[in-house]
């Protein structure tokens, strides 16, 4: 059978990954920008999280021992950025159910376009969005009275660290959605690790206060990593070594995270 | 190959795994059906709910595996080289695979964009399309917008983008106004005369299937029960309509459902 080529007159080649993404990360932004309403209300919650506590807790500061230059606003930012790039990409299942649900992903999936890219155009939306997000809550922050001696160097590593974060809940969420087609398993999976990995972290305490098991599950914890990295990188005195491990992790994990949704993705499209 | 049929499908078996079921409790949607249309057709797909129409569809269109047999769609095996049957073919889902909170124009240029054609190219072909689906004046609009038959008009243009040989519609006149399936017969018909385009559509409307198809396929408990022209099939189960012609084949399976279901 010769006919496996294409017809005559027949389009260029498609279904190059790094074009393809292109045109798809291209749909998803468009989205994100024609809604920006959207990406502004889900600060909401980490905003009022930042000054509530920021409030309720900025005495915390002065108990001895507690080691940070600054206001306890500016201590808890990293830790705001750090549960909003989580919480917000945890609903990235959400959006792939019901694309699902619309056929969008059928559509998608009888053309020629590259499967890496369908889902690379996801990971693209997380990173920007939240990357968005970061900057707002930092700047909130500023308005409400914190400081950064890191500077804008600081801010990008944080927002980096942020983005890692949010790509490794958002490939988890897309591979629960997935996998259990239900989103009330999407919101069990949020609700189950959501409060403890917070807590279970620096982001509203400093971990010399916490008792010695909490101390070994939040220097496990990845959410924990990117508050340490982004306060560090935040600080007068980053320490370089700390944030190049830490990061290192959370790309790496984002990586594995990524991996893991495009294998499951690649099963779902053989048998949409 | 001139001759060659535009689908040729042999001993296609599916089975899923029924929720609950366990290791043994798999449902059979398909179980040995062998199904061939000629080039330049229209074929129409009828049977009960759960016959394995929709099945035989994603399987044609690369979207599923089967666990045995074979298909050729356009001459290429789909199990062997998926990527190029889908340059081949365009397919129009069950449900509208549109983007709602894109424009129209946008949802065609993207799907161009997909499709390889380059910037120019993708924006005329979307315009041309706008216009021959009569949705020039809503190109600008989001699609969540739309009306039902606008939003079927739509995908039906997403399906042609890139002018494939063969276009399959997933039930494509479910739930639109009888204006709206008339018109959308209408443009169904011509693209088949006109074009050259095979078309393969799956139905729960007879008259759909009668009024369009040059030949239909009875599907029932995953196989093809029954095949022929409109004229041929109601001649064979002495039939007046193809609603008969569905019952003669088809229709005992309902009784006998309803029976193993309680």
């Amino acid at each position: 059978m010769t006919a496996v080529t294409a017809p005559a007159g027949a389009a260029p080649a498609a279904g190059h990954p790094l074009a393809d993404t292109y045109y798809l990360t291209g749909r998803k932004l468009h989205a994100l920008v024609r809604q920006p309403y959207v990406l502004a209300f889900s600060v909401i919650q980490p905003a009022i999280w930042l000054f509530l506590f920021g409030e309720l807790f900025h005495k915390v500061i002065d108990i001895p021992g507690f080691a940070f230059h600054g206001s306890f606003l500016a201590y808890l930012v990293p830790g705001v950025v750090a549960m909003n790039a989580m919480s917000n990409n945890m609903w990235a299942g959400m959006g792939m159910l019901e694309e699902i649900e619309r056929g969008t992903l059928n559509r998608l999936l009888v053309t020629p376009a590259s499967r890496i890219a369908i889902m690379n155009a996801g990971v693209a939306e997380q990173a920007v969005g939240t990357v968005v997000q970061t900057l707002i809550i930092v700047f909130l922050g500023l308005a409400g009275g914190a400081r950064y001696p890191g500077g804008a160097l600081g801010v990008l590593i944080l927002a980096i660290a942020a983005a890692a974060v949010g790509i490794l809940w958002g490939a988890l969420s897309n591979v629960a959605g997935m996998l259990l087609r239900s989103r009330e398993a999407i919101i069990g999976v949020y609700t189950f690790f959501m409060l403890p990995l917070m807590f279970l972290s620096s982001a509203f305490m400093q971990p010399g206060f916490m008792p010695g098991w909490m101390q070994a599950i939040a220097s496990r914890n990845p959410l924990n990593w990117e508050v340490q990295v982004g306060r560090s990188a935040l600080s007068a005195t980053p320490d370089w070594g700390g944030i190049g491990v830490r990061l290192g992790g959370l790309v790496v994990l984002a990586i594995i995270a990524v991996a893991i949704s495009v294998t499951t993705f690649r099963s779902y499209a053989r048998n949409a | 190959m001139p001759d060659e049929p535009a689908v040729e499908a042999r001993g296609l078996v599916k089975t899923y795994p029924l929720p609950g079921g366990g290791k043994k409790g798999r449902l059979r949607a398909l179980d040995g059906l062998d199904l061939t249309v000629a080039r330049g057709a229209i074929a129409a797909l009828v049977g009960p709910n759960g016959a394995g129409k929709s099945t035989t569809v994603k399987i044609l269109t690369s979207l599923a595996r089967p666990d045995e047999g074979s298909a050729r769609v356009a001459g290429v095996d789909v199990l062997a080289a998926p990527a190029v049957v889908r340059r081949l073919i365009g397919v129009v889902g069950q449900r509208s695979g549109a983007d709602p909170s894109a424009t129209g124009r946008e949802n065609l240029i993207l799907q161009a964009h997909l499709f390889g054609l380059p910037a120019t190219e993708a924006r005329r072909r979307a315009d041309e399309l706008l216009e021959r689906f009569a949705l020039a004046d809503a190109a600008g609009r989001f699609v969540k917008g739309y009306s039902g038959g606008m939003q079927r008009r739509l995908d039906v243009a997403l399906g042609l983008v890139h002018r494939p040989r063969i276009l399959f519609l997933d039930e494509p006149t479910t739930g639109l106004d009888p204006q709206a399936r008339a018109a959308l017969w209408q443009e169904i018909s011509r693209l088949a005369a006109h074009e050259q385009l095979t078309v393969v559509l799956t139905t729960h409307y007879l008259e759909e299937a009668d009024r369009l198809a040059d030949a239909v396929a009875v599907i029932d408990d995953g196989k093809v029960v029954a095949e022929g022209t409109p004229a041929e099939l109601k001649e064979r189960a002495r039939a007046r309509t193809l609603d008969d012609v569905y019952l003669h084949y088809a229709g005992r399976r309902f009784d006998m459902a309803e029976v193993t279901r309680a």
